[in-house]
């Protein structure tokens, strides 16, 4: 029962961990409905610029980790304004392919920077693990959790009350009548890349603490699909519960087939088949809109 | 008699009660690069007053408003030729985003409110360009002139549309725009409502000194609150005057203030009509 409880509560700090990054995910999405296939590399990137700030100038992780994230901003803008801006009118499917080539170029970039060995984080807190509720659980994935929760509200109350959320929320509701109220449709998109890219890194850096950085990293760019879809492509909460519901999905399937099943790495997949059932019985997500292609 | 100030876009005149606040020179306007669909079409408004733009079904009214406020851009519309000035700056060809910064603020045909939103966010977006800190005070001026917006709570999609087109009005006002573009507020909405309407665009032309370019299909009650009219048929103005003289022509009372026989489809076939050619 306790390796159950442990795989429980890993799952609620591993799924809000999806949840943010599906959150950013879906932050591009409803501004600019873009698809994006490279922000599992977001996370890539953001862990490798930290982990080199912090290895090759031996930065304080304080400061290492505020920099990383003015970087990753910055790289957002550079990214939508570059690459992005002008695929603007151009077909969805060519915008996809761009990201997944994004994502290509992003991988094979950072292998050929920082080779393809995982390599381990300075040590950043005092004690690796914490007790929580009598259960081991490493200090990172706690403070990561309270990181995430953090990041969650942030979102909500900036969407809720800050000027430029209730901008962006505009221009995703309809293009034409955020232009007439003195919006920047442009700025609104670059500033969604940027955010995203910056969250995102958030995610890359605490799971790179924990497993240390590699390629690998950029799999959550692949979960965060069955969270999104789960969610609703367009909901911000729904991708929150989408996130939650994958880490803890997986967690369980983890222990039914430790226990029980023995069919050996399924369970790595098993959020997709939840997804799937799902989307057969509701289509538009948990918590999607149904006019999702409003344009 | 008629408005023929044409001459004054060369030296606007200084003269502080008839200031011309916008002027529109022979502009032509072309969607997708082909469809031609304003041809050489003049008009002006003086500062404080509020002009009506009548005409029929797909003259080009709300093609003239997004002209004006740089909308046309995000509909692949294009002024080709002409100008449009505004306090004295040509302003054809700027991002409306800009043009709302400039003091220009269009409210869109059929209200078009952000329906996943509160009032309270709708109205927040309208004053989205400013930075001044009287942004608060301003919401309780909102709602001191429409106290139901106040009282609903809940997302604006579900508002009446008479409340939504109350809403659509109270967000340009939030942006303090000194020339406010209204479109057709009257579709959809019961007698009773329309007055109510116009009664408050008369308001606030008067209280807050905005000066408004007012579409209507409603030319009755477009003439009672405008102090002058231009109208308008396929892509270009055919008679304008002070709206006592539109109310009083012939012409407009059988057209458009019902009355008279009903062959004749256009202004072509009047007799009566002179028509005015604004080239120059
Ligand atoms: N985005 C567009 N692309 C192509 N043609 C357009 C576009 N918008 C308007 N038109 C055409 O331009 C003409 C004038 O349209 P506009 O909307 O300006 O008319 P209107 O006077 O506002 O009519 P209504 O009273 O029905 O609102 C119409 O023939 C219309 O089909
Ligand atoms: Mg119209």
């Amino acid at each position: 029962m306790t390796l159950f409880l442990q795989l429980l509560v890993n799952g609620v700090i591993v799924g809000a961990l999806y949840g943010v990054v599906a959150m950013s995910f879906v932050l591009i999405y409803k501004a600019s409905r873009i698809v994006n296939f490279a922000q599992g590399e977001f996370l890539l990137i953001g862990a490798w610029t930290c982990w080199w700030l912090l290895t090759s100038w031996h930065l304080p992780f304080w400061i290492g980790f505020p920099i990383t994230l003015v970087f990753m901003l910055v790289f957002g803008v550079i990214l939508q304004v570059v690459v992005l801006r002008p695929m603007i009118g151009e077909p969805i499917i060519s915008v996809i392919m761009v990201t997944i080539g994004l994502s290509i170029v992003f991988q094979a970039a950072m292998k050929w920077m920082f080779g393809v060995f995982a390599k381990p984080f300075p040590p950043i807190f005092a004690s690796p693990t914490t007790n929580l509720f009598g259960l081991e659980v490493q200090t990172v994935y706690v403070v990561s959790l309270g990181i995430s929760i953090l990041i969650m509200a942030g979102f909500g109350w900036f969407f809720k009350y800050s000027r430029t959320g209730l901008a962006m929320r505009a221009t995703a509701f309809d293009q034409q009548v955020a232009q007439s109220l003195g919006i920047s449709v442009r700025r609104m998109f670059a500033m969604s890349w940027a955010i995203s890219a910056m969250v995102s890194a958030v995610a890359g850096v605490t799971v790179g603490v924990v497993n240390g950085v590699s390629s690998a990293l950029s799999i959550f760019g692949i979960k965060v699909f069955p969270a999104v879809i789960l969610g609703g492509l367009d909901s911000v909460i729904g991708a929150v519960l989408g996130g939650l519901i994958v880490g803890v999905l997986e967690n369980v399937a983890q222990y039914v087939d430790s226990q029980w099943l023995n069919w050996g790495n399924m369970y790595e997949i098993a959020p997709f088949y939840v997804l799937i059932a799902i989307l057969m019985i509701k289509p538009y997500g948990l918590f999607g809109t149904k006019d999702i292609e409003r344009v | 008699m008629l408005n023929t100030a044409t001459a004054a876009v060369a030296a606007p005149p200084v003269t502080a009660a008839k200031r011309l606040m916008l002027s529109v020179n022979n502009i032509e306007v072309v969607y997708n690069d082909v469809i031609l669909v304003l041809r050489g079409l003049s008009l002006e408004v003086p500062e404080g007053e509020i002009v009506a733009l009548l005409g029929a079904n797909g003259a080009g009214k709300s093609t003239t408003l997004k002209a004006i406020s740089g909308l046309l851009k995000t509909e692949d519309g294009e002024v080709t030729r002409g100008d449009i000035t505004f306090n004295g700056e040509r302003i054809n060809g700027i991002d409306p985003d800009q043009i709302v910064r400039k003091g220009i603020f269009q409210v869109m045909e059929g209200r078009r409110i952000i329906a996943d939103m509160t009032c309270l966010e709708n109205l927040r977006l309208g004053a989205y360009t400013r930075r001044d800190n009287g942004v608060k005070d301003d919401l309780d001026m909102v709602f001191s002139y429409f106290p139901r917006l106040k009282e609903r709570t809940g997302l604006a999609g579900y508002l009446s549309g008479g409340e939504q087109q109350m809403l659509a009005i109270g967000r340009a006002m939030m942006a303090r725009p000194k020339l406010i573009l209204m479109d057709e507020p009257s579709m959809g909405l019961s007698p009773l409502m329309v007055k109510e309407v116009f009664s408050i665009v008369q308001q606030i032309n008067r209280d807050l000194g905005v000066t408004i370019l007012l579409v209507e299909q409603n030319a009755r009650m477009a003439l009672q609150a405008a102090t002058r009219g231009y109208i308008m048929e396929n892509g270009k103005v055919v008679l304008d005057g002070t709206a006592e003289e539109l109310r009083n022509n012939e012409d407009v009372k059988e057209f458009y203030l019902g009355g008279g026989n009903e062959e004749r489809k256009s202004f072509k076939n009047l007799k009566s009509f002179k028509r005015r050619k604004r080239w120059i």
